[in-house]
């Protein structure tokens, strides 16, 4: 998805009233590989510069699940595939598997 | 290092198990953290990579005392035996108001040793608040297959432990176990003495195992974290049970037959 082509973020061309456009950034890992099921982890990052959330700055998640993000605005730019595991490590654990980056664009121009 | 030890018992290593982690608060008494407080903020001198406990740290400095409280010697013994290698340790301090969080990592590179594992003493000297930035640590991330800060861009997970504590806790944490220091939004300088140390024994049977048999043993390990997501959870009770069996020497203990079935495999014919 390229988000630029539908919401490009201009260069600053003197007029004032124009958007300049920020990424803010949500993953969401879930539970399962469904957008619906519940929200076990998450990060953020904000392109506006107007917060700095980082490593262990809460306990509650900001959505319930992926779905609940979606209600609430954010749009859905990448899924983590479903890889069948290595022969031979069908029972290792590693990364978590179901991770969903959702983004906002942000006019750093307007109030927050 | 032969003093009086309080060993652990069957259902706190099986927590240890199940969580990577075992935290006794407020062990170390005052006067020793305010001593503490001072050896740490003037450094601790390294030691050589693999020095064997008794000849790391000389009889009667703090650290070779606060190694012999009876609660830590004996869950360091408990863990990984007599004698342990002093593998490294660090004094970590977090800036007030400064720097920023850790990412989320495990300490050295990837360890995936299935029947022997390290473990970090963390001691801190000081009361420590939410705003202080206390360790962040995941329960039950330990046996993840992950190397170093992969993880950083994990920056919360459901059920994770942001270290409050009181002065003079003690956490041993499993080598594997993700973890960072937070970000110090306090106005106080906070201090963690980290040292990680290598068993020289099989690790088997080390604790007081007269409980071995206690119903919480399995309670503890059938343990489900709130970041596991539903299926990988079933794997991470796989996981648990060799481990707890190379712990024990029980080559048939299992949790609701997770290893029997899958292991399965008759070779016997039918007549």
């Amino acid at each position: 998805m390229t988000t630029e082509a539908t919401l490009p973020a201009r260069a600053d061309t003197g007029d004032a009233t124009a958007p300049v456009l920020r990424q803010q950034v949500l993953v969401l890992y879930l539970a399962d590989s469904a957008l619906d099921s519940h929200v076990v982890g998450w990060s953020r990052y904000d392109g506006t510069g107007r917060t700095s959330p980082t490593t262990g700055d809460s306990d509650e998640p900001p959505y319930d699940s992926g779905v609940a993000a979606l209600r609430d605005g954010w749009r859905l730019f990448q899924a983590a595939q479903l890889i069948p595991p290595y022969p031979g490590h069908e029972y290792d654990v590693s990364f978590l598997k179901h991770e969903f980056f959702f983004e906002r664009l942000v006019d750093v121009r307007a109030q927050p | 290092m032969e003093n009086r030890q309080e060993l652990l018992n069957s259902v706190q290593m099986a927590r240890f198990v199940a969580s990577g982690s075992l935290r006794l608060d407020a062990v170390v008494p005052a006067e020793m953290n305010a001593e503490g407080l001072a050896v740490l903020a003037d450094g601790v001198p390294p030691v050589p990579y693999g020095t064997p406990l008794s000849d790391a740290y000389a009889q009667g400095s703090f650290v070779r005392r606060l190694l012999e409280l009876p609660q830590v010697a004996g869950a360091l013994r408990s863990l990984v035996g007599p004698e342990p290698w002093v593998d490294h340790h660090f004094v970590h301090t977090r800036e007030p108001h400064g720097g920023t969080a850790q990412a989320l990592h495990g300490d050295a590179i990837i360890d995936v040793r299935p029947d022997a594992f390290d473990v970090q003493l963390m001691y801190y000297p000081q009361a420590v608040t939410l705003e202080m930035g206390g360790t962040l640590s995941v329960p039950g991330s330990h046996l993840r297959r992950t190397n170093e800060s992969d993880t950083g861009r994990y920056q919360n997970l459901r059920g994770q432990d942001r270290l409050v504590c009181p002065a003079g806790t003690v956490v041993f944490l499993h080598h594997g176990i993700w973890h960072g220091g937070r970000r110090n939004d306090s106005d106080t300088l906070r201090y963690m003495f980290k040292i990680r140390f290598n068993p020289r024994v099989r690790q088997r049977r080390l604790w007081d195992t007269s409980d071995l048999h206690d119903p919480q043993v399995t309670a503890e390990l059938d343990a489900m974290f709130p970041w596991y997501e539903g299926a990988t959870g079933r794997l991470e009770r796989y996981n648990r049970i060799l481990l707890w069996r190379e712990l024990t020497g029980d080559d048939g203990f299992d949790l609701d037959h997770w290893v029997t079935r899958v292991a399965n495999r008759p070779k016997g014919t039918v007549a």
